[in-house]
């Protein structure tokens, strides 16, 4: 008998499969019947392409669910992403064009790079302390907890802007959202990096065993030792900052801060990558496994787009989809499921 | 109903004490703020928020969520619209199916609750994606709702002095007011509710219908819900498919300031309609003041809500022997209530 289980007899890995056979149906689907789906070129030194697409505007999705996968872990769920992404570009856009918002049209002194970057992903740590504090140290619920920062949080970044939508020209900005770094999008490169960053901390130290085991038991984790607190504030954290730079992607990408509208209905998003990536609420995660759920969640919204089905539907689309998955993982309609199977069976 | 100075009534105090608070200091500031004018507007800008309230306080009562209110509303006001304005349907006809269509979705949502043991947040929101998304189907634009018989709708009410216009809204409000009391206190479905958030196990040992009460409770809710979506578009003679977002922040804290307790099995449909006058009151208040922008009603409301939450956390761990569920709050601590 080898230590090593097989590929298929991992735990970790056989969860992946469902998932991974449905990203393979779509993908399938659009190479079948999508001309030029899986036409990949390069452009002056640049990867164009609709499998290259999928994963750039899949960016900020893929980011915040890494960051929801963990929250999710511990027992708990982060509505306020859509409004943290709000409140981080309108913050950049804001530093950026501090004046825009009293009239003036003309741009100033441009703020230093690092700090249109670095103090709106301060705030996202500020915003994810408040919520973590919130859940683990006044013994809020996690819905409750972040659907006040959910609603307030884009109060806030409607007073950031005054309303306004902030447009800008940022070169050096930009970059984030539409530039290329070894001809990759710079998008799909954050992500890669908080993939790497998520995976060491939790596979490669013990934190990822203290968010499950804060997540399965709670109980027993404390009496373990485990500072269970601590961690989930900075959970809650990490989420934050997660939302914070797919914020910053965003707000570069369109070029403009809209507080109204910037991350608008993300949250059910991120929340059906990780449900349809097979992480339920405490204990098991895997990060992997909510990447390839915001994957299909995207590569589904771009063929809806692409096979010119009005945009609208997507909304409809994605709420049957992550009902559907949250049934099948449900005890109760499998064994339904099976005991129906069963009498036909039985009936023959 | 006896009000004794227990644990269980000092939020509900609490409660008034902002109201009167809140009142008094728009009443010194600004002149005009005490007239009667004032305060029937309370309950004409707030009809729908209010009769959502009263549903979503079964709903809180019996230890659940529901996160797809605003939506229906949405939904509702939309389709009543196309319905009408561009299907020539008579109201008479229209507002039934509706209010069938939001019964239809709250017995749904209870339901997956219920029998596939789901927790209520994960259904309830993929409802507030499933409606907002069915109201963009039917429109992407704001649709007025141009009829006589809608139109008499909203011009029937009586006048109580010169100046003072009671309207049909405020009037269905107070009549849903009226039956939320009613409902929770003589009745085996209000007591069912209570039972259930304070304890389910008990509740089905006790051999109550507490599956029956859940999807009871959700269907109520639906219902109102699309009764305060007809509220909403009599209110705004129009129906848009991006109204009322952020509305379960606004409905949940006019619930949880009323002295609801998140955790369930505590609360009353009377805190609510306190709650719900003083989310008007803030409104009313940043209005008088006209410097101040819409987004601050938001941060308002969100910081009263953290305060309040604050204020019953602080009043359950500090009597911990008292009759608020103490098991619940144990749990809580543990975290886990996102999953129970």
């Amino acid at each position: 008998m080898s230590l090593k289980p097989s590929f298929l007899q991992n735990e970790a890995t056989a969860k992946l499969i469902w998932p991974l056979v449905a990203l393979s149906a779509i993908i399938i689907f659009n190479i079948l019947f999508t001309p030029g789906f899986f036409h990949i070129e390069i452009k002056d030194g640049h990867l164009f392409g609709s499998l290259i697409d999928i994963l750039n505007r899949g960016a900020p999705v893929m980011l915040v669910s890494i960051g929801m996968t963990l929250v999710f872990a511990t027992g708990g769920v982060d509505l306020s992403v859509g409004a943290v992404i709000a409140i981080s570009g309108a913050i950049a856009a804001h530093l950026i064009r501090p004046d825009y918002v009293k009239g003036v049209i003309e741009y100033g002194e441009l703020t230093p790079l690092f700090q249109v970057i670095a103090i709106p992903l301060i705030v996202s740590l500020a915003a994810g302390l408040w919520n973590g504090v919130l859940v683990a140290y006044v013994g809020v619920q996690p819905i409750i907890a972040t659907l006040i920062l959910m609603v307030a949080g884009r109060g806030i970044a409607q007073l950031v802007t005054e309303g306004q939508i902030l447009v800008f020209i940022h070169e050096p900005f930009q970059y984030i959202g539409g530039g290329f770094l070894f001809g990759i999008p710079f998008p799909i490169i954050l992500v890669l990096v908080a993939l790497a960053a998520t995976y060491l901390l939790t596979r490669r130290t013990a934190l990822g065993l203290f968010i499950e085991a804060i997540g399965a038991n709670p109980k027993a984790s404390l009496y373990m030792g485990i500072r269970a607190k601590v961690i989930k504030v900075a959970v809650y954290m990490f989420c934050a900052l997660c939302a914070g730079i797919a914020g910053l992607i965003i707000c570069s990408d369109i070029k403009a801060a809209d507080a109204n509208n910037a991350g608008l209905f993300l949250e059910l998003d991120a929340i059906a990558a990780v449900i349809i990536g097979g992480t339920m609420w405490g204990g098991r995660f895997t990060v992997a496994g909510s990447i390839i759920g915001a994957l299909i969640i995207q590569s589904l919204t771009t063929t809806i787009l692409t096979r010119g089905i009005a945009p609208e539907i997507t909304l409809v689309f994605k709420a049957v989809v992550i009902i559907c998955v949250a049934l099948i993982q449900s005890e109760t309609f499998r064994n339904i499921l099976a005991g129906r199977l069963m009498k036909k069976e039985a009936g023959k | 109903m006896r009000l004794r100075l227990n644990q269980k009534n000092i939020p509900i105090l609490a409660t008034i004490a902002v109201f009167l608070i809140i009142y008094a200091i728009g009443g010194f500031m600004y002149s005009g703020f005490f007239s009667l004018r004032v305060f029937v507007n309370l309950f004409i800008d707030n009809a729908f928020i209010g009769i959502i309230a009263i549903g979503m306080t079964f709903v809180i009562i019996s230890g659940e969520i529901d996160l797809s209110v605003g939506s229906v509303v949405a939904l509702v006001g939309v389709l009543l619209a196309t319905l009408v304005h561009d299907h020539g349907m008579h109201p008479m006809l229209a507002i039934p199916i509706c209010l069938a269509l939001g019964a239809v979705l709250g017995c749904a949502m209870g339901c997956l609750i219920h029998f596939f043991q789901l927790p209520s947040f994960l259904v309830t929101l993929v409802g507030m994606f499933l409606a907002r998304g069915l109201a963009f189907l039917l429109s992407l634009n704001s649709i007025p709702i141009k009829h006589p018989f809608f139109e008499s709708l909203v011009d029937f009410g009586f006048q109580v002095t010169r100046k003072v216009w009671v309207p049909s809204i405020a009037m269905v409000f107070v009549a849903i007011f009226a039956l939320g009391v009613f409902l929770s206190h003589f009745t085996k479905f209000g007591r069912n509710a209570y039972a259930i958030g304070g304890n389910e196990q008990s509740a089905v040992l006790m051999g109550l219908p507490v599956g029956r009460t859940k999807i009871y409770i959700f269907t109520l809710n639906g219902l109102l819900c699309a009764l305060a979506g007809v509220v909403y578009s009599l209110y705004t003679m129009s129906g848009y498919p991006l109204a009322c977002v952020g509305l379960e922040l606004d409905v949940i804290a006019a619930v949880v300031i009323g002295g609801t307790l998140l955790t369930g099995g505590v609360g009353y449909v009377e805190g609510t309609l306190i709650g719900v006058l003083i989310l008007g009151l803030i409104q009313t208040f940043i209005t008088f003041q006209g410097t101040l922008s819409s987004w601050w009603t938001k941060i308002v409301v969100g910081v009263l809500l953290f305060v309040f939450i604050l204020l019953q956390r602080y009043l359950s761990t500090a009597y911990s022997g008292g009759d608020v569920g103490t098991a619940k709050q144990n749990a809580q601590d543990d975290g886990r209530t996102a999953t129970e």
